[in-house]
């Protein structure tokens, strides 16, 4: 897969319509790794100029942030602010909802101002602009229901064009008892995804699970490598990963478009 | 003699209204001793939030039967106080029902008064049920036992007695009109009090002005009475749903503040011309605490947030925490800031006005680690407010003065961190190979 760098680009003298920002997840994790490439590929098939920072990319900080370590955080926003102010960056777009927030909401505060996109909120203007077309077809009919992000949904609003997209998979989608507004998380946020839970009768991502599997789905649908993560992990608690797939809305379409 | 009763009501009415000011100083005194936080701008947003939010009841009705429920309450709450108005003016002039002279919308007036105070009473008598037979989950929480439900029921009795009162003190005085008793001129509709008024046939004229003038008293009573509970109550919520909503955050909710402190070290740190062995001034102002440990480190408007909580308990059984039996309520979050500030008022009251440290704090004594450590950030609480209360913020900055003032992460968190700092990811994984995902074939 041939991935372009802003370094790369800068020394060519180019300047791309829009970053990429992978995040840690996508960059390492193995099952995260798969939504980049899904994404990539979408972009490749629209024709969008874009790149990545690459190794110069860094975590966002809202790990650090929402466990509490505020210092980490600023430190680790401006010295991503000054490499992406130093390539003149405007807009980004990036799979991950906690790099989303943090970047379109904490960063301009710390001196990085950026229009930034969540990749359901990128490819949907790519649909409506004609840029990028879904033929349908793998997912006629599927039930497939959609598991809001806490940091898309109740955190930036963001709860129509991952749904939007879902639609135009011409898929059945069927909603969770709670979802939108009153989505239940999936128990990775605030940096939980990083340590055990607390004592208590349950985890948090089975309870979820649970809600996912009482509208009978085929597919449940993500757009967080997080909430996939924990999703994942519920299903296969429940013994139902022979049955059910968690997959980010990114693979669904690129899935669809046999990329 | 003949003015004893119009002096009597002064005197009441003065008492009442003189206390809850009294209480009112204080309530503003303890609120102002958070940080403080400019929340001046917006004002259009703002006063549109709070016509929506606290006065159009617009989340309330989220939960649909509450929120009816709340409704009523909350209407009969607002109309019958025009009520109110004419009895303060009938108690101090000794006048009959002063407003009569509207005549037709005066009986209008009154004649939905009266169906409000039977839908309050029904609304009441539910809201009962759902805390005491039905036990629905959110109202039978640890953090509820003892006073918080006692002061449920008593808002609830006491609001039960004001419409029985009301209704008596109609009922009796419609007979005492229709048996023609001086005074008691003909005034007013009484849809509702009619159905009690065959109580009082047969009863001698004074016996009936007995009844009419207790219910009047002990009406008016109640009423000062109920306004002087609020301060003890959650019930104060009918008063500051109105400011906590104007001043509610407007911002996304996904946007967590940066603390200011810390951007000052980090620009200083990355500033290549900064000296790193300067000394501070001599009169340079000791850094702010980072975070919150104890109330006075939070900002006013969460103190505010505090008071305003009426405890219902929407945050907590959104909660993703609280659902799967860990120790995090959002809603004990408030009513413990709550609680710890008003011991710190105590503490005031008792010391002529100034705090003597009593070596308790917010963190600890009240709220645990256990209880910070477990929230997600989902902003679940802070979406199920009906009055825009934010309890994830308290929680953020309680865990900001866990980790940066005392190092006390879950050692798991700590490892993340230490990875972040080190290698720019929270797992162990190298920066150079950030890119590799796009050489890899699987």
């Amino acid at each position: 897969m041939n991935v372009p760098t802003m370094a790369s680009l800068f020394a060519e003298g180019k300047e791309p319509e829009v970053l990429f920002w992978v995040g840690c997840a996508g960059s390492f994790d193995d099952r995260a790794k798969k939504i980049t490439k899904a994404f990539v590929k979408l972009l490749e098939k629209a024709g969008v100029s874009f790149a990545v920072l690459g190794t110069e990319e860094s975590c966002s900080g809202d790990p650090a942030k929402r466990a509490g370590n505020e210092f980490l955080f600023q430190m680790q926003a401006v010295t991503n602010i000054e490499v992406m102010n130093g390539y003149g960056i405007k807009k980004v777009v990036t799979a991950c909802p906690h790099c989303f927030n943090t970047l379109k909401n904490e960063y301009p505060g710390l001196g990085g101002n950026y229009e930034v996109m969540h990749h359901t909120q990128f490819l949907k203007q790519l649909l409506e602009e004609g840029r990028l077309t879904l033929q349908g077809g793998t997912f006629r009919g599927k039930r497939i229901t959609f598991h809001d992000p806490c940091y898309l949904g109740r955190a930036n609003n963001v709860y129509e064009a991952p749904r939007e997209l879902i639609r135009k998979l011409d898929a059945e989608l069927v909603e969770m008892k709670n979802c939108k507004q009153r989505g239940l998380c999936c128990g990775a946020g605030g940096a939980q995804m990083f340590k055990e839970a607390e004592k208590g009768d349950k985890e948090v991502n089975i309870e979820r699970t649970e809600q996912a599997l009482e509208t009978q789905p085929e597919i449940i649908a993500a757009a967080c490598p997080f909430c996939n993560t924990m999703m994942t992990d519920g299903v296969k608690n429940k013994e139902k990963e022979g049955a059910i797939a968690v997959m980010d809305i990114a693979e669904l379409m690129s899935k669809a478009e046999d990329l | 003699m003949e003015y004893l009763p119009n002096i009597l009501f002064a005197v009441l009415l003065i008492a009442g209204i003189g206390y809850f000011t009294r209480n009112v100083k204080k309530l503003r005194r303890n609120i102002m001793l958070g940080r403080d936080i400019d929340l001046s701008d917006n004002k259009p947003q703002r006063w549109k939030n709070m016509m929506r939010i606290a006065l159009g009841q617009s989340k309330m009705v989220v939960r649909p039967i509450a929120g009816l429920m709340h409704i009523i309450v909350y209407l009969g709450f607002i109309i019958i106080n025009i009520e109110v108005l004419e009895i303060i003016i009938d108690g101090l002039l000794g006048t009959h029902r002063v407003f009569a002279f509207m005549g037709g919308f005066y009986d209008f007036l009154i004649a939905s008064f009266e169906i409000l105070a039977l839908l309050v009473i029904v609304a009441v008598v539910v809201f009962w049920l759902r805390r005491n037979a039905l036990k629905l989950a959110r109202f039978v929480k640890p953090e509820m036992k003892g006073w918080p439900k006692n002061d449920a029921n008593w808002i609830l009795y006491i609001e039960l007695i004001l419409m029985a009162l009301f209704l008596t003190m109609n009922a009796s005085d419609l007979q005492l009109q229709r048996m023609e008793v001086a005074h008691y001129t003909e005034a007013g509709s009484f849809p509702v009090s009619q159905w009690i008024t065959p109580l009082f046939e047969g009863m001698s004229a004074s016996t009936v002005v007995l009844i009419e003038r207790s219910a009047w008293w002990l009406h008016i009573a109640g009423i000062l009475f109920f306004l002087n509970y609020l301060y003890y109550s959650k019930h104060l919520h009918i008063l500051l749903a109105f400011p906590n909503t104007y001043f509610g955050n407007l911002k996304p909710k996904g946007q967590f503040s940066n603390n200011d402190a810390v951007t000052k070290e980090v620009r200083l740190m990355m500033d290549p011309n900064a000296d790193p062995f300067a000394a501070p001034a001599e009169d340079a102002t000791p850094p702010d605490k980072f975070g919150a440990s104890d109330v006075k480190d939070l900002k006013w408007v969460q103190l505010l947030s505090a008071y305003t909580c009426t405890e219902c308990g929407r945050c907590t059984s959104e909660c993703p925490a609280n659902q799967t039996g860990k120790k995090l309520s959002p809603r004990k979050i408030m009513m413990d800031t709550r609680d710890r500030l008003e011991e710190v008022g105590r503490n005031m009251d008792k010391n002529k006005g100034t705090f003597v440290d009593d070596g308790k704090q917010l963190l600890d004594d009240y709220i645990t680690r256990e209880e910070l450590w477990a929230c997600t950030s989902c902003n679940a609480c802070v979406e199920a407010c009906p009055v825009s209360i934010d309890p994830l913020s308290i929680i953020m900055d309680m865990r900001q003065y866990l980790v940066m003032e005392q190092s006390a992460a879950p050692a798991e968190l700590n490892a993340m961190m230490g990875n972040i700092e080190n290698n720019g990811a929270p797992w162990p994984f190298n920066q150079m190979d950030r890119l590799n995902w796009a050489s890899e074939t699987a």
